[in-house]
């Protein structure tokens, strides 16, 4: 039985990371509206990125302890797209991320900094907060502690 | 009550500007900083340029390092023409050591720049400019008011050089300059590194 559950533990890992795809701007939009999700937490951030490595795994207990709420995390590695097979990939299946993660597929990063949030100069790590019943959006360009994050989720409500 | 408070809350947002460093027209002040080759640069060393492309940047973040042949073409294209490149190490060696000056150096002698990197101790200048993260361009015109910052942001918009028809925008700030206008595009955004700061002796 233990055996069993190892193996299925590790075949959703695999599974989980076979699940890094390459993600536009428009792509994300139409995940967070057509989600099933009412709150999203979406980090840009980069494997190259140190205090957005650091902070991962503050994201990674948020989305441990939201398995059965309407919240999902979504990362979205900033990484040049070349890189998903060779750093992402790699990255995600070592430090063994649960959250859904995405490379950036947007050839104009300024169109796309600015359609994110107009007040985001462009430096990660940064966090968009969206409900999308409520209709409310909030952008940090900053760094989260586990608590910080649970209290923005909650001013969202 | 109201009026002490909307007092409070406009003298707060002038200390956040003043910390967000240079704006487009703002004039920038001269620096006096260490070269790779061990002798003192300032803007004022430049004798006959008519402007500057000062670049922030780093030896780690991989997103100057995509640049760093960028950055070398441009000084080679408009050093000439009197808008030399200088580019700005943001780093603390401590907290990152592969940016110390002797990893600039090496960088430098490997990649064989023709520019001058130099090295910011304690951040004043990132600071001052208002950098915060790598790479980070300010062009500069020299005007009778003084080094006025004339564009603010990327070299491009395609970080990762696959698109051929990118839009330069540094070079055609710089052309814009050269040729007596105002830049079309004074300032741009792209992700880059953040700025790796001198850890507090009292942090916490």
């Amino acid at each position: 039985m233990k055996y069993l559950v190892t193996l299925l533990l590790l075949l959703a890992g695999f599974v989980a990371n076979a699940q890094v795809k390459l993600l536009t701007l428009s792509q994300l939009e139409s995940r967070v509206a057509k989600g099933k999700d009412t709150t999203y937490v979406i980090n840009f951030w980069a494997t190259w990125c140190g205090p957005c490595v650091e902070e991962l795994p503050n994201f990674e207990e948020i989305t441990k302890k939201s398995a059965n709420k309407p919240l999902k995390v979504i990362l979205v590695s900033m990484d040049f797209k070349s890189k998903l097979n060779s750093a992402v990939i790699p990255f995600v299946q070592k430090n063994k991320i649960k959250s859904e993660v995405y490379v950036i597929n947007e050839p104009d990063q300024q169109a796309f900094i600015e359609k994110v949030d107009s007040k985001w100069s462009g430096a990660i790590p940064a966090t968009l907060f969206v409900n999308t019943k409520l209709k409310i959006r909030q952008f940090y360009e900053k760094e989260f502690t586990v608590q910080e994050l649970t209290k923005t989720i909650e001013t969202l409500k | 009550m109201k009026t002490f408070l909307f007092a409070c809350l406009l003298a707060l947002s002038v200390t956040a500007k003043a910390q967000n460093g240079y704006q487009v027209g703002d004039v920038a002040s001269d620096f006096n900083l260490k070269n790779v080759d061990g002798k003192n640069v300032s803007l004022a060393s430049y004798t006959n340029a008519k402007g500057y492309i000062v670049v922030f940047t780093c030896n780690t973040c991989p997103v100057s390092k995509a640049y760093q042949d960028r950055v070398e073409a441009l000084n080679k294209s408009y050093a000439a023409k009197g808008y030399p490149v200088i580019a700005i190490n943001t780093n603390d060696p401590v907290t990152s050591p592969g940016d110390s000056y002797a990893k600039m150096q090496e960088r430098a002698k490997e990649k064989s720049f023709s520019y001058a990197y130099l090295e910011d101790p304690n951040h004043v200048y990132t600071k001052k400019f208002g950098a915060n993260k790598t790479p980070h361009v300010f062009v500069l015109q020299k005007t009778a008011k003084g080094n006025e910052v004339a564009y603010i942001g990327a070299i491009d918009n395609d970080q990762e050089e696959v698109n051929a028809s990118r839009t330069m925008y540094v070079q055609s700030a710089v052309n814009a300059l050269l040729e007596g206008k105002k830049p079309a595009i004074t300032s741009t955004k792209a992700i880059g590194c953040s700025i790796k700061w001198k850890k507090e002796a009292a942090s916490k």
